[in-house]
């Protein structure tokens, strides 16, 4: 009963579609939520617009062919993706990567957070309400880094280039010197926008406070990533569980101390900043040698199974593989990054506004591809 | 569904998900072949018989230099799409600047990712809320023929198995140079069509 | 470096408080049986020592004769490690307990497997397809599903 002065009249709460086809970059992600008004109460996410089988596709192709399916999973840091899944057949395999592919691997894997950073900052902000200037910045940016892995592989979106057992061929001589001058710009346009943004009221005011995801659920859904950071849980797989050669660079893992949508932002931005400062630690160390492992074409490992996880820029990516020693996996089992980030979303909404909603979402930073597979 | 005024009806969420699984099980029966692309433009029969006047070439310039895109983006094809929208290769130069989230306002659909057939009855009510003129560009590999995802069990083969489609740009994903080819392939094609009616196919029409 | 625990160790701990759960306990992994499932879960989740609060990933797979769920569990705090297996013998109407009611993380993840593979589980909220559509035939992940 909602009351006007002396008038007083019903409301109920009605259940209001955001359909799979929405204005954001998200992707087809569809929600039925259920609004008194302006205020959401609760939620229900559907998802399995973009399910395209890719667990079942697993079995029918070779360890390598699968490869280019994985770029296809969180389409926005594919490198990661092939890193997660090589990382997985070469521990059941009992495969040892060359000096020069590790720290090619490395390289690429920091270039892919920094673009996919871009744009999950840039979409956050659009979602925020900043049209789409900041969108644009953070695009110049990133074709920056594109243009760097045109050089190395071929691919503007989908590279294809890891390898197990290393990465396809070597990088070209004309790569580092590029990277070297890349370096030596993007610190200089990450303080331009910071600057920008600070103490801009409108996005303080929009997100300070909102949103709150508390550690002890954070920990409990098992959320990963910058997500789970922003509340104040201290825990990067490059530092708890070091994979390729992590353990030999310095650098620092950002957190949030309340865990709102402002927290989560300025731990994407902080880590773009660290990502840089791998990057030029690795640059001055590339050894020579060969970048692949001499693995056979038709790979077939030991009947056995393995996880493997990296930090992916999302969160926590791991692929689960279970092989019965033909050239085909038996089972691979993705764990998705975004579909667990998601768990947490409904607790985070109830009581907020729907443009609250949105800007809540968004600073979820969720890619459908990994969601539905 | 039909709902009665006088009576008040509350559907769970496990009605309402049953209720899309029969239209999805329906359309997924009734699209089992693919609809023919509309290349009457190409015919050479037609084009001597048709005369391109210059209001034609009016009313053809305003349409094809300010198409306004309907959102359909399901996958990755999505972000060389937002790339060509982008500070680089900048698709306002085209006229096409607007991505409004409306289809009522759009003329042309760039379908930009896999189509699965539970997405499939929501990419047709899309399509047919455009008004007319209208166009497809099927962009990349899975909109053409399902690409790497053919053999899938929920992907459905081609975006031409339910709606018509003008123009096919393959690349997985193509870049966003191929997707101004494509464009400008349309623009072509944009170029030969004549407003006038044609008046003999209307009677047939009128007769049946 | 995550350490991944002694699965012997565990063993003999859980066997002590709950006799005749365990099935077998292979190098890596530890099988239950899926009657100890939650009792077991719950005794991982609070013991001082062990304290496994980090819900990793559930995911199921088909062995012909017998589906087989895995669960990795992670503890923040001692970073360490371990995977829990549990089996279903019954082809037709496979059930094992849901551990959503400890770890809400598990919640999309059963419904996938529900979903995909067929295995019920027990006491979950919603537990409804999430990915295909309500009216597709079988489950597409199971080894004899046909196209």
């Amino acid at each position: 009963m909602t009351t006007t002065g002396e008038i007083t009249f019903k409301t109920e709460p009605f259940v209001l579609n955001f359909g799979p086809v929405h204005p954001s970059t998200h992707g087809v992600y569809r929600m039925r939520a259920t609004l008194d008004g302006e205020v959401v109460l609760d939620i229900e996410p559907v998802f399995g617009y973009l399910h395209r089988g890719i667990e079942k596709l697993a079995e029918e192709r070779t360890y390598t062919g699968f490869i280019p399916l994985t770029d296809r999973l969180d389409y926005i840091s594919p490198m990661s993706n092939n890193l997660g899944y090589c990382l997985a057949v070469e521990k059941l395999a009992g495969i040892k990567v060359p000096e020069r592919a590790e720290y090619i691997r490395v390289i690429m894997a920091e270039l892919q957070r920094l673009a996919n950073h871009c744009i999950a900052v840039g979409s956050f902000l659009s979602d925020c309400g900043a049209m789409f200037t900041p969108f644009m910045y953070m695009f110049r940016e990133r074709e920056k880094i594109l243009d760097l892995f045109d050089m190395v592989c071929g691919g503007r979106l989908t590279y294809n280039y890891m390898r197990i057992g290393g990465v396809s061929q070597d990088i070209p001589d004309e790569f580092l010197p590029a990277l070297q001058k890349f370096m030596g710009t993007m610190p200089g346009m990450i303080e331009e926008w910071e600057n920008l943004l600070k103490q801009n009221e409108i996005l303080l005011a929009r997100t300070k406070g909102v949103g709150i995801l508390p550690r002890e659920m954070a920990i409990n859904c098992g959320i990963s990533g910058p997500v789970a950071r922003g509340s104040g849980v201290k825990w990067d797989l490059r530092k708890a569980d070091p994979y390729c050669i992590y353990d030999r660079f310095e650098f620092d893992i950002p957190t949030g101390e309340v865990g709102d949508c402002y927290d989560r932002y300025r731990v994407r931005v902080e880590e773009m900043k660290q990502s840089l400062r791998i990057i030029k630690q690795a640059m001055e160390k590339v050894p020579s040698g060969p970048v692949r492992a001499e693995v056979p074409h038709l790979i077939r490992p030991p009947a056995g199974e393995a996880y493997a996880h990296i930090e992916a820029p999302k969160g926590e990516l791991g692929f689960y593989i279970v092989s019965d020693s033909s050239i085909a996996p038996y089972r691979c089992h993705v764990r998705p990054t975004s579909l667990i980030n998601l768990t947490a979303l409904r607790e985070m909404v109830k009581g907020w506004k729907v443009a609250d909603l949105i800007a809540i979402f968004g600073s979820i930073d969720i890619t459908m591809g990994e969601v539905d597979r | 569904m039909e709902v009665s005024s006088d009576k008040e009806y509350i559907y769970t969420s496990t009605e309402l998900d049953r209720y899309e699984g029969r239209i999805i099980e329906e359309l997924k029966t009734n699209s089992q072949k693919s609809i023919p692309d509309p290349d009457a433009w190409l015919d050479e029969e037609l084009k001597r018989n048709i005369l391109l006047t210059s209001v034609d070439a009016v009313i053809n310039w305003a349409r094809r230099s300010s198409l306004w895109t309907a959102i359909c983006f399901p996958a990755c094809c999505a972000f060389e799409f937002i790339a060509a929208m982008g500070p680089r290769f900048d698709l306002s130069r085209f006229g096409m600047d607007i991505m409004r989230a409306s289809p009522r306002q759009a003329d042309l659909m760039i379908t930009a990712g896999t189509l699965t057939w539970k997405m499939a009855p929501n990419v047709v009510r899309i399509y047919n809320q455009m008004p007319e003129p209208k166009w497809v560009i099927a962009m990349g590999a899975c909109a053409i023929s399902g690409g790497i995802f053919r053999s899938s069990y929920s992907v459905v083969p081609g975006y031409n198995r339910i709606i018509p489609v003008d123009v096919y740009v393959p690349g997985c994903p193509p870049r966003p140079e191929a997707l101004i080819y494509a464009i400008q392939m349309l623009h072509k094609k944009i170029n030969n069509t004549t407003v006038l009616p044609d008046l003999p196919q209307l009677m047939q029409k009128g007769k049946q | 470096m995550t350490v991944a625990l002694s699965i012997k160790e565990i063993a003999s701990q859980i066997e002590k408080k709950y006799p005749g759960s365990i099935e077998e306990a292979a190098p890596n992994s530890l099988i239950v049986k899926s009657d100890f499932l939650l009792a077991i879960a719950g005794y991982l989740k609070d013991t001082e020592g062990l304290k496994f609060d980090y819900f990793n990933y559930v995911s199921a797979v088909d062995y012909y004769t017998y589906f087989e769920v895995v669960y990795q569990l992670t503890s923040l705090e001692h970073n360490h490690t371990v995977i829990i297996k549990t089996r279903c013998y019954n082809r037709e109407n496979p059930t094992v307990p849901s551990v959503t009611g400890l770890w809400q993380g598990a919640n999309f993840q059963e419904r996938e497997i529900f979903d995909l593979m067929g295995i019920r589980f027990e006491g979950h909220p919603n537990l409804k397809r999430i990915f295909l559509w309500e009216g597709f035939p079988g489950h597409p992940l199971r080894k004899d599903y046909l196209q």
